[in-house]
């Protein structure tokens, strides 16, 4: 049983080295084929044609890092739900597991009302 | 087909690998060619039209023309990132055709966890862009690639809520058994139809296409998180844009319109005219790639139907409208399948 299991995924692994291959390939082909002539401007980092000013790697908005903590909140929330949702009609009783999910989905929306009023999902 | 003897099934596997991927990168000048022929007749003029007959060539020679472009490496880059980044876009785009079943007989691997394997492996992606923005050490490019990643993860999660209705009808999570479950009963866009719109927003929403192309923005990001790259290194990102979109369709087809079964009316008509070798082996993959390429077609109409959301607007779309239209779509399904 336990064998049969990952030999399935078997054909996955080989798919995946196939196409690591074919896109290294494509890397070193074009490292390879194509003209080299470089100049001290074309290898300066593009602005619009200006000098560059400063380095590009400077503080930005920490929303971003906000959105990627929520991201992981309500992801982890979504996972919980998919083995759920394809037994649901299979608890005993029947009307269990739907007033489980019910109640943890609730908790949840305590959150998402929270920080909704914190005004992290607005972007203005 | 499973007693058919080792090594005669590790060839078969194989031949299914080289079919799948063949199919997935020549998909890519297709579409290529589609989009700028549709957009072309969108706006009153023709699109490509010299390279090959009505203009099929012009995507050979652009990916040609691109090979043999010269290969810049900017002075400010993190080498080992910026050579990795194109890599780490166009494999997971590609991974994502591993579980998909393109007809009966056309699939690589067939896993009992295929929906959340098609899913992580397509947020995978995200590295690529991250890695790209940040190696390239330019302003355009860090924040053109904080933006796609936002709104990747953003709009990954109204995703996924999204598909949850359709688990609850079909009772498994193989790809497979989605379509088998479709044919027991109906192609589930009639009972997740809120699923359905869902996702589609959603899917546009993870491709970057418009009107969510913000990364992009010519206007004001040039060309976002790949403005460094050039030669093939670029076409990798292209490449794998195209392939995303392919493979977000593709997913569409399987959870919401049945996958590889005829239409319900024309489809028994057309089947019965045809030899029964051709119904079996041919025409799964006919009406597969039928609704596929609706759905592509209905990506470039879109395109140039709605015009660019702002940034904020984006983020509220995501969080404030889908996310909750997505939970409520669960409360509904598990009600109604319940009270049934």
């Amino acid at each position: 049983m336990q064998e049969e299991l990952i030999l399935g995924y078997l054909p996955i692994l080989v798919f995946l080295i196939i196409v690591t291959c074919v896109g290294a390939g494509m890397i070193i082909a074009s490292a390879l084929i194509g003209r080299k002539n470089p100049n001290s401007e074309k290898i300066s980092t593009y602005e619009c044609g200006m000098v560059p000013i400063k380095d590009a790697r400077q503080r930005f908005d920490v929303r971003f890092y906000l959105i990627a903590m929520l991201f992981i909140l309500f992801d982890i929330e979504v996972v919980f739900l998919y083995p759920w949702a394809v037994l649901f009609d299979r608890f005993n009783p029947v009307i269990f597991g739907f007033i489980e999910m019910v109640l943890f989905i609730v908790i949840l929306l305590f959150g998402y009302i929270y920080i909704w009023r914190k005004g992290v999902l607005s972007w203005s | 087909m499973e007693n058919l003897g080792p090594t005669l099934t590790i060839l078969l596997t194989l031949v299914r690998i080289v079919l799948v991927m063949t199919i997935a990168l020549l998909s890519v000048p297709v579409m290529v060619w589609v989009e700028r022929k549709v957009s072309g007749h969108i706006q009153n003029r023709h699109g490509p039209l010299y390279v090959g007959p009505i203009g099929t060539l012009q995507p050979f020679a652009d990916a040609l023309k691109l090979l043999l472009k010269e290969d810049i490496t900017p002075a400010n880059v993190d080498k080992t990132l910026y050579y990795l980044a194109p890599l780490m876009a166009f494999v997971p785009a590609l991974m994502t055709f591993s579980v998909i079943p393109f007809g009966p007989w056309l699939k690589i691997a067939d896993v009992n966890i295929g929906v959340v394997l098609i899913l992580s492996v397509s947020s995978l992606g995200i590295y690529g862009l991250v890695m790209a923005g940040w190696s390239s050490n330019n302003k355009y490019a860090l924040l053109g690639s904080l933006r796609s990643s936002a709104q990747m993860i953003s709009y990954e999660i109204a995703l996924g809520l999204s598909v949850i209705g359709v688990l609850m009808h079909s009772r498994s999570l193989s790809l497979v058994q989605i379509v088998q479950r479709q044919a027991e009963t109906t192609w589930f866009v009639i009972p997740q139809f809120l699923g359905f719109v869902l996702f589609t927003v959603a899917a546009f929403a993870e491709t970057n296409r418009l009107p969510f192309d913000l990364p992009e923005a010519e206007q004001e990001l040039v060309a976002g998180y790949h403005v460094e790259y050039s030669s093939m290194k670029f076409a990798m990102f292209f490449m794998s844009e195209y392939v995303a979109m392919l493979s977000q369709a593709c997913v569409l087809t399987v959870l919401f319109l049945g996958g590889w079964l005829p239409f319900p009316i024309i489809g028994p008509l057309v089947e019965g005219l045809l030899p029964a070798v051709v119904v079996e082996w041919v025409m799964p993959l006919f009406w597969f790639f039928l609704k596929v390429g609706g759905f592509m077609f209905f990506y470039v109409w879109v395109r140039w139907t709605f015009p660019r959301l702002r940034y904020d607007q984006l983020m509220a779309l995501g969080w404030k409208v889908l996310l909750p239209l997505a939970l409520f779509n669960v409360f509904l399904t598990g009600f109604i399948r319940l009270s049934l």
